[in-house]
């Protein structure tokens, strides 16, 4: 219930934030929502002797438009996700999924950044970042890097992210109007982690699904990029063979861990049943 | 670790209490000013018996160092009643329709009903169970809390609070 | 001369807020201001942190604790430890089952996170880093969790302390790890009726361990005032008196100078009734150190540590005719108390009320025998409004009775209905044992199916079954029908005690001068409204407005003895001191009156608020002129002031009923379900405030939910504890909790002073079986006939799987 002790630090610019992780002992952790680090904290999991929060930095907030992408600041918390009108309109998926992150309470202080940044399995926005396709901006003293989602996540906790960088903001390519979009989420109650869920991206030209990009929401080590089971749905009107298949495809990368949500073999079957669900949600969206 | 002075507006009113960073906004609340409407509940940041108000936000507050809300504006349950002591829309709500029994988690439940009210000044039923999926209770069911704050968002709005036909 | 027309008895009997409304909660005003009295909140001079180092061990020697570093952190004024405690003899408890526990572990520890070292700090942030810094070394020994196993030849023995015992506090012990075996019933009977059975069936039917979690956690500031020898105990206890005089005999302190105080209480449910090393460490560190000791425990430690409940595993048996006549009951229990029997059950009871486990049916011969055994699990079993064991026997009898149904081919409400005790069979005797005071089971039955329009429902189900196996839905519905019959109100003296102490409970009330007064009682509300319903009782009864009553519960200075709350007993038992006690002030205010008015007391009628003379209604004085005259002038021969005491031995429990039905919908594919509606028929006897009633359903059914549809504490076959955080515990929130219809009726218990039964425990009783049956019921059409809990959505999908529903 009690956290160890630390120093705590509260840079008012990026600068001074990657400075401060330059300077600091290597076990110096950054602050954002800090919902995922603060509980981890109490339960003395996590012992960092300094603590950067990087709430005061005005640069890692805000939403924008930059050429055919969304910038979305790594501060903007879930709460200012579903309320955001730009990203209601041009990535709507962004809003459903947020609104299935844990509470009310949670949602005004948990940050998207903190949510796709340090490679927990059973967070919601790697698997949506994926679908996306979106890229993470990473700045360190060496200057800035991108990073695609898909590209970012290593192993649990592991990421391609380097000690001394931070994760400033989140690139979104503008889905095309008239996208199918869907985030499908099986939990045991609100504020659960998923026992399974499916992020699900596509488009559709002619009655048939042209593109189409899945990620799984903890059901491995990371988040997973279900190509196979994309690939299963493009080019067909998703009848019942192909979910079929595509929710196949999606149980066979699953390597979830067995826990109190249930066995390996069902949260696995159930990444195939939120695929299906996910599919066939996105896909009556693409058509309206 | 040193204590460092840790200011904040809380109930409208400057205060301050020297404590080390790790110090919890429960805590804060709690033991170094005397407030102790705000309860502590579990120790994983899911029961909410400990929400107030920050910056017009709700707040866990077991999951907030107070040196994060350094500056900050915070509203507890001991600023809800009126000055002459009258009890507030969701007070007298909570009271008539029965919405708590041991009052544990009340304090909590009536400040994040009152940041939902103004999110939403008319929520439906189903509005008003995902606006308090935050805050556990296990003594009413939440059905009697659901009708508490249905009775002052109708009070708030000048309304006659009419109860649903079971 | 007085124009206004004079109040008719119903406006003044509205006014009294008496019996029967729905009156606002006196509590409510502090609590909905963050100003309620718990014990947490209380800080006094100089007080000191008490915290625990626990064991990461489920069954290990201790071979070294290494204090040291936790003694030199700044702040840190002692660390106790067995060894400290043996010193005051304390290093052990007697517990409330007739066994001994461990305060600090000696020599070895029993289960995870049993308790080891007890820091004490100026603060808890220092207490806690002290209690991170005590090193302890293990030698690790094997585990047993599995309590089918604990009775194996070879098992390992956990209790070495009474390895030799033959005998424990309730009998003959059949192996070390054995506690007690408790029989009841006629075998030789039992066994002949089920050989010539017809019909039988016969099932293990397994209520998981789970932990009643109320929102605040187990608590104690401790106090002990060196020069004048007085040791005051704040603290979460739903029987004060009964800790103050546990306290006075385990620590050899003289009962008057033991102050125990429970000022609020967030939430019992049974957590809250025994002692816990906790308050004894608290209690000892104060003593040494002459200050103020607080002990809070957190989430963790509470869900790991104190009183978890249920964990029994009944063999259940039921024989019955072709025709759906039930002839005989056989049952047997295993029971897991973990470590130590510390179950919080009247002494003489071991496996508490379980020989209600005819429940509402006409059995005419039954048998039940109970085995206890040890486990490396946290000790208790008693808790979570389960009447002493009567939830998981009720989860039993009306579990097996829908699997006799279901073999029978009968509808299971039919079948019960078959097999009701009937109405003029009341008072009932049990074939275990029982008088069961009243009941109307046809009729509460028959709301039920009319309110639910059930047999449609059946009609329903029927169809949608057929829509499944057509491939046009993959969605099945369960009906959950569940009758149970309960008992409270424990009880009278001849059967029932606590550690000695007869279960009576008190009143005393004092009526004032100007005719407002104050009330005690031996109870202690933890969200049941007791300040607000006690004032009912006493105002209908002496016709003084309730809010005029102060009603104080939970000092043992003031409060009169009483055995607490917990097990619906306090409308029963302190309910009826209450009246009685009233009535004693009734009486003498008659006197009074007829004094006043010079008439005799037989020429006086009571009306509402006053005593007036029969035919002559104008000749009155109302309970507030009597009571001025009590002080001002009483009769010649009469004591001044009106005051009275009840001491209140019940002569039988009671025996509260319900009829419960639930419709569940349920995805096959992922196992999900959606309670579509809950009906909960309710009858308690006298309904003293409907509006609490209401609410006590509502709690109770939304316990009984999660434990039916997810809430388990497991143990891995190391003895580790899952699931004891709120990241796996089972509590729904409001988007999860089902919507409750409550309805009632009434059929009073005849020998209760105001016809009264208690209603708290009954939710929790009838609602677990009620959505078990509506799970195991949606898939009974594909050959199931026991799925047990919890029904998480898992376990549901893997039923489906299993049936070959996912084909």
């Amino acid at each position: 219930m009690i956290p160890g002790s630390f120093e705590y630090h509260r840079p008012a610019s990026l600068s001074e934030a990657i400075a401060l992780l330059g300077e600091l002992d290597s076990d110096a952790r950054l602050i954002a929502g800090g919902h995922s680090l603060i509980p981890m904290m109490k339960l003395r999991l996590a012992v960092p002797s300094h603590l950067i929060d990087l709430a005061g930095v005005a640069e890692l907030k805000g939403v924008r438009l930059d050429g055919g992408e969304l910038v979305i600041g790594a501060m903007t918390t879930q709460h200012e996700i579903i309320a955001n009108d730009l990203l209601a309109q041009r990535a709507p998926i962004l809003r459903e999924t947020a609104e299935l992150i844990a509470d009310p309470q949670v949602r005004y202080l948990g940050t998207i950044g903190g949510n796709v940044a340090n490679g927990d399995p059973g967070n919601d926005m790697p698997g949506l970042m994926m679908a996306l396709g979106a890229s993470y901006v990473l700045h360190g003293a060496g200057g800035e890097r991108r990073v695609a989602a898909r590209d970012y996540y290593l192993a649990t906790y592991e990421t391609a992210a380097e000690p001394g960088e931070v994760l400033a903001s989140i690139r979104v390519p503008i889905p095309p109007p008239g996208h199918g979009w869907a985030y499908e989420k099986l939990k045991r109650k609100v504020g659960d982690y998923a026992t399974a869920a499916a992020a699900v991206i596509l488009t559709v030209s002619e009655g048939k699904i042209a593109t189409c990009a899945i990620g799984l929401t903890n059901v491995g080590g990371t988040a997973l990029f279900a190509s196979d089971a994309a690939a299963a749905a493009v080019g067909t009107a998703l009848d019942k063979p192909v979910l079929t298949r595509a929710a196949q495809a999606a149980t066979d990368i699953a390597q979830p861990a067995a826990d109190g949500r249930g066995s390996a073999e069902y949260r696995a079957k159930m990444a195939g049943v939120m695929t299906a669900r996910a599919l066939t949600r996105a896909f009556a969206r693409a058509r309206s | 670790m040193p204590l460092t002075d840790v200011s904040m507006t809380i109930n409208g009113k400057a205060m301050s209490a020297a404590v080390e960073p790790r110090t919890l906004l429960i805590h804060y609340l709690r033991e170094n000013l005397g407030l102790t409407g705000a309860h502590i509940g579990c120790d994983t940041s899911h029961c909410g018996a400990c929400t107030v108000d920050v910056d017009g936000r709700s707040v866990k507050s077991c999951t907030m160092f107070a040196v994060q809300a350094a500056g900050a504006s915070v509203l507890t349950i001991e600023a809800t009643a009126g000055a002459d002591g009258k009890l507030s829309a969701l007070q007298e709500g909570f009271r008539e329709m029965h919405g708590l029994q041991c009052g544990y988690c009340t304090p909590g439940m009536i400040m994040r009903a009152h940041r939902l009210l103004q999110e939403n000044p008319n929520p439906t039923e189903s509005e008003i169970r995902i606006g308090i999926s935050g805050n556990l209770c296990r003594c009413t069911g939440y059905q009697n809390i659901v009708r508490a704050i249905q009775y002052a968002a109708a009070k708030m709005a000048g309304l006659e609070f009419k109860e649903a036909a079971e | 001369m007085n124009d206004a027309p004079s109040p008719t008895s119903l406006e003044r009997a509205e006014k009294l807020q008496g019996m029967g409304c729905k009156r606002k909660r006196v509590e409510d005003v502090r609590f909905t201001q963050g100003k309620g009295n718990y014990i947490d909140d209380i800080k006094l001079p100089g007080m000191l942190h008490g915290d625990f180092h626990r064991s990461s061990h489920a069954h290990a020697r201790i071979v070294k604790i290494d204090t040291s570093k936790a003694k030199a952190v700044p702040g840190v004024v002692a660390v106790l430890t067995a060894e400290d405690l043996k010193g005051v003899n304390l290093a052990w408890m007697p517990t409330l089952a007739g066994d001994v526990q461990m305060v600090l572990a000696d020599g070895k520890v029993l289960f995870q996170n049993q308790e080891i070292a007890f820091v004490v700090a100026t603060d808890r942030y220092i207490a806690a880093d002290a209690a991170d810094l005590v090193e302890v070394e293990y030698e690790a020994l094997p585990v047993v969790v599995d309590p089918f196993k604990s009775m194996d030849e070879d098992a390992p023995i956990l209790r070495e302390d009474i390895k030799g015992k033959k005998d424990g506090a309730h009998g003959p012990r059949n192996h070390p790890n054995h506690i007690f075996n408790w029989q009841v019933g006629d075998k030789e009977l039992t066994d002949a009726a089920f050989v010539k059975a017809e019909v039988k069936t016969k099932d293990l039917l397994s209520y998981q361990r789970v932990h009643p979690c109320p929102l605040e956690t187990c608590q104690c500031v401790v106090s002990f005032n060196k020069i004048t020898g007085d040791l005051t105990i704040y603290g979460t206890f739903q029987a004060p008196h009964v800790i103050r005089t546990v306290v006075a005999l385990i620590a050899s302190l003289p009962e008057q100078k033991i102050h125990v105080v429970s000022p609020d209480i967030g939430g019992g449910f049974g957590n809250k009734v025994g002692a816990y090393p906790g308050y004894i460490c608290a209690a000892v560190a104060s003593i040494v150190t002459g200050l103020p000791v607080k002990w809070v425990e957190d989430r963790i430690e509470n869900l790991s540590t104190t009183s978890f409940a249920r964990d029994y595993h009944m063999t259940t048996e039921i024989a019955a005719t072709r025709e759906g006549r039930v002839t005989a009951l056989r049952v047997h229990i295993l029971a897991d108390h973990g470590a130590f029997d510390a179950c919080a059950d009247p002494s003489k009871w071991p496996a508490g009320f379980a020989n209600i486990i005819t429940g509402s049916y006409d059995f005419p011969v039954a048998h039940l025998a109970v085995d206890g055994v040890y486990t490396n699990k946290a000790p208790g079993g008693v808790a979570y409004r389960c009447s002493f064991r009567v939830t998981e026997v009720a989860y039993a009898i009306e579990r097996a009775m829908d699997i006799m149904a279901q073999k029978l081919g009968l509808d299971p409400v039919d079948f019960r209905v078959k097999n009701f005790i009937k109405r003029e069979q009341f008072p009932y005797n049990s074939a275990l044992g029982w008088e069961y005071d009243s009941g109307d089971y046809h009729t509460a039955m028959q709301k039920a199916i009319d309110a639910t329009d059930y047999r449609s429902l059946r009609e329903e189900q029927k169809a949608k079954q057929e829509a499944f196996r057509r491939g046009e839905t993959r969605e099945l519905m369960g009906i959950g029908v569940s009758f149970f019959t309960e008992i409270v109100g424990a009880g009278p003296s001849k059967n029932c005690d606590i550690l000695g102490i007869a279960m009576f409970d008190s009143c005393e009330i004092r009526i004032h001068p100007t005719g407002k007064g104050i009330a005690r009682m031996g109870t202690k509300s933890q969200g049941q409204g007791h300040e607000t319903t006690w004032a009912q009782i006493i105002a209908t009864e002496i016709g003084i407005p309730a809010d005029d009553i102060m009603v104080e519960e939970g000092n043992t200075d003031t409060a009169p003895y009483g055995l607490g709350t917990y097990g619906s007993r306090s409308t029963p038992v302190a309910g009826a001191a209450i009246a009685m006690a009233a009535r004693k002030i009734k009486a003498k205010a008659q006197m009074i009156a007829a004094y006043q008015l010079e008439v005799h007391e037989d020429d006086l009628e009571f009306d509402v608020d006053r005593f007036r003379v029969k035919g002559n209604p104008d000749a009155f004085k109302t309970m507030s002129q009597i009571a001025w005259t009590a002080y001002n002038k009483p009769p010649p021969g009469m004591e001044p002031g009106l005051e009275a005491v009840s001491y209140y031995d019940p002569p039988n429990m009671t025996y509260p009923f319900g009829a419960y039905i639930c419709v569940m919908d349920i995805d096959v594919d992922t196992g999900v379900h959606k309670v579509r509606r809950f009906y909960a028929l309710d009858d308690c006897g006298t309904r003293i405030n409907p509006m609490i009633i209401e609410g006590q359903v509502h709690g109770g059914c939304t316990e009984g939910y999660a434990i039916a549809m997810g809430q388990e504490i497991v143990y891995d076959e190391d003895g580790n504890v899952k699931g004891a955080s709120f990241m796996d515990y089972f509590l729904p929130t409001a988007v999860e909790t089902p919507h409750w219809e409550t309805d009632y009726t009434v059929t009073p218990s005849p020998h209760h002073p105001i016809g009264a039964k208690g209603v708290g425990e009954s939710p929790n009783v009838g609602s677990v079986p009620c959505f078990a049956n509506a799970v195991n019921d949606a898939f009974k059409f594909a050959g199931s006939t026991h799925i047990p809990m919890p029904h998480d959505a898992y376990r549901i999908w893997q039923a489906a799987e299993d049936l070959g529903l996912h084909a």
